[in-house]
């Protein structure tokens, strides 16, 4: 009983950070119309950040969330405005922007892998913050993943706020359900376009500094984050955030049962077995109505 | 392509085939290199050119061609290697267009793109938990430049492959879902069908290349072989190329290869860096590759 709630607690943070994560991909491709395929790349550069601030000048990782959270956001505006501007300028059709985009975050995948590599080299990496035990519902908990687990909570509710209540996240919205339309009643597409990115690099450097609390981690693993990042959000129906919180979790719980019952090294096959039953079942996702 | 291009590239085959007897050392290695890519990326665009879905999955056959090879490469005749890792990259491939091609394309990227780890993860696990080995060795005593001529071969079977879909039914068909798919479905085409038919022709090719690679590394493990920078370099090569003529792709495919020979030697920690830059500056520069080029100079030499 102990390790079935010790393997569930696991899986609702593993689940939990993917929720977290995805919700910034959702932004991207949902409402920026950019599918990035070098995402997870910049999540594992938000955890080699975090590790070089603490082992470097002793910046606790939740400190260095302030720090690191803003640099994302300017970064990722950076390389929106730089490289995917143009490519959204060019495009005749929404189809084109899909495949530049595809090909460009492609190229900038390996650009950002390689200079990891060039800087950290290959080898994993962990540090120990806040790793203490703590009881909880018939397991043991270290302390970190819960206390990344209440700050993704906490992150991912200020986005809903955001997105929910504010005059900005409305006309993301608004760009959301159709980009068109969203010009007429005169909200600035490109502009809205460009925040949305940006949010999105904002909210995967901070899963990244959350994960580096409780995972190993190495320059080549971007891709691994990436492609779940993609499923939960396909599962969750494409800008869905409630939808990508729900298959967040799915896919954490999922992948830790398998984990601890089956084989650790089966976790990306039971990613893509979660895959193939959307694809196969509900291609619109768990909650989309239409499809494509 | 016309009957007459194929029977120029046939004879230009030909005489490349001569190689082997002026030099057996770096100019057949290089011819190697280049003759791999050619087939890779000429299959890569096969499927990808016409229908405008991107794979980036060319990792994952190349790598079932070769670890057919790994396992089986001692226990069957040499043929009939070729012929299972053949059947594996279509199965696998079959297997991926039933589940993503009847969709829309972003799925089918999505899916391709974490395919080469899943299967490498895959082959892990069962060498871990089953075979208890991690890598095998490859004793077959295939030559140098027994590998360029089947490398040749391949390409000119591949050639012969999409001059003849260029000029049927199917690859009209093709031509009208990459124009637009809405109305390919309208006129009657059964588009997931086609797509699903190109997608495993192109994955044969690159299986059965991985297969006559395979000899070349005497060791191979799932990190080998299932390398994602084939992907990346196959994807580069097609692109810079051109993908949506039969030819295009080698455009791409002799240039990049020496730039990577002379990156990998000159800044081997670098490399990676240097390639994705290339490879972005490609996306931006080139977007119809090299041989979309040719027309507008064409035109400017008449004006």
């Amino acid at each position: 009983m102990e390790a079935v709630a010790g393997t569930l607690l696991s899986g609702v943070v593993l689940g939990g950070m993917y929720g977290l994560v995805a919700l910034g991909l959702t932004l991207q491709y949902g409402i920026a119309r950019i599918m990035n395929l070098a995402y997870g790349e910049f999540l594992v550069a938000a955890c080699f950040a975090a590790l070089w601030l603490f082992t470097a000048a002793g910046v606790s990782p939740l400190l260095g969330l302030l720090l690191i959270v803003p640099a994302a956001f300017l970064l990722n505006l950076l390389v929106y405005r730089i490289f995917l501007a143009p490519l959204v300028r060019r495009a005749a059709s929404p189809a084109a922007l899909e495949t530049d985009s595809i090909l460009a975050t492609f190229g900038l995948l390996f650009v950002v892998q390689g200079a990891m590599l060039a800087a950290f080299g290959g080898a994993y990496q962990n540090y120990s913050v806040l790793a203490v035990p703590v009881p909880l519902l018939g397991a043991v908990v270290p302390a970190n993943r819960l206390v990344a687990l209440l700050f993704a909570v906490a992150i991912g509710g200020a986005l809903f706020l955001w997105l929910a209540r504010t005059r900005a996240g409305t006309a993301l919205r608004g760009v959301a359900v159709n980009p068109v339309a969203a010009q007429l009643v005169g909200i600035d597409v490109r502009r809205a376009a460009a925040l949305a990115f940006a949010a999105g690099g904002a909210l995967v450097a901070a899963g990244g500094v959350l994960v580096s609390m409780f995972l190993t981690f190495n320059a080549a693993m971007g891709v691994v984050f990436t492609m779940k990042a993609l499923v939960v959000v396909i599962m969750g129906g494409v800008g869905n955030l409630l939808g990508c919180l729900v298959a967040g979790l799915l896919l954490g719980l999922a992948e830790t049962a398998v984990a601890a019952w089956v084989d650790p090294g089966l976790t990306l096959a039971a990613t893509y077995a979660l895959f193939l039953g959307v694809l196969i079942a509900r291609p619109a996702g768990l909650f989309g109505r239409v499809a494509r | 392509m016309s009957l007459r291009a194929f029977g120029l590239a046939l004879a230009a085959l030909a005489a490349l085939a001569l190689l082997p007897w002026l030099d057996t050392g770096f100019w057949l290695a290089l011819g190697i290199g280049i003759a791999q890519y050619a087939v890779l990326a000429t299959a890569w665009a096969l499927f990808s050119g016409p229908t405008g879905y991107v794979s980036l999955a060319s990792a994952a056959f190349f790598g079932i061609g070769a670890y057919a090879v790994a396992v089986l490469g001692e226990a069957l005749p040499w043929p009939v290697v070729l012929l299972v890792a053949a059947a594996l990259g279509v199965a696998v491939s079959l297997l991926v267009g039933f589940a993503t091609l009847r969709l829309s394309g972003v799925y089918f990227v999505v899916f391709t793109f974490g395919l080469a780890e899943l299967i490498r993860q895959l082959v892990t696990w069962f060498e871990v938990n089953v075979t208890r080995t991690i890598g095998r060795y490859v004793f077959l005593d295939a030559t140098q430049a027994g590998i360029y001529w089947q490398l040749l071969a391949l390409f000119a079977l591949l050639l012969a492959a999409g001059t003849w879909i260029g000029r049927s039914r199917l690859g009209f068909a093709l031509r009208v879902i990459g124009g637009d798919e809405v109305v390919a479905r309208h006129v009657g085409i059964d588009t997931a069908r086609a797509k699903i038919a190109l997608f495993a022709v192109s994955a044969l090719f690159m299986a059965v290349t991985g297969a006559v690679m395979a000899p070349r590394w005497t060791y191979i493990d799932p990190a080998i072989a299932f390398n994602p920078v084939i992907s990346f370099q196959v994807l580069i090569m097609a692109l810079l190329g051109g993908a949506h003529r039969l030819l295009g792709p080698l455009l791409g495919v002799v240039p990049l290869t020496l730039l990577f020979e002379l990156l990998n030697a000159h800044f081997p920690n670098h490399a990676s860096i240097l390639l994705g830059a290339v490879f972005m500056l490609v996306v931006y520069a080139v977007p119809r590759g090299v041989i979309g080029l040719l027309p507008l100079l064409r035109r400017r030499a008449v004006a």
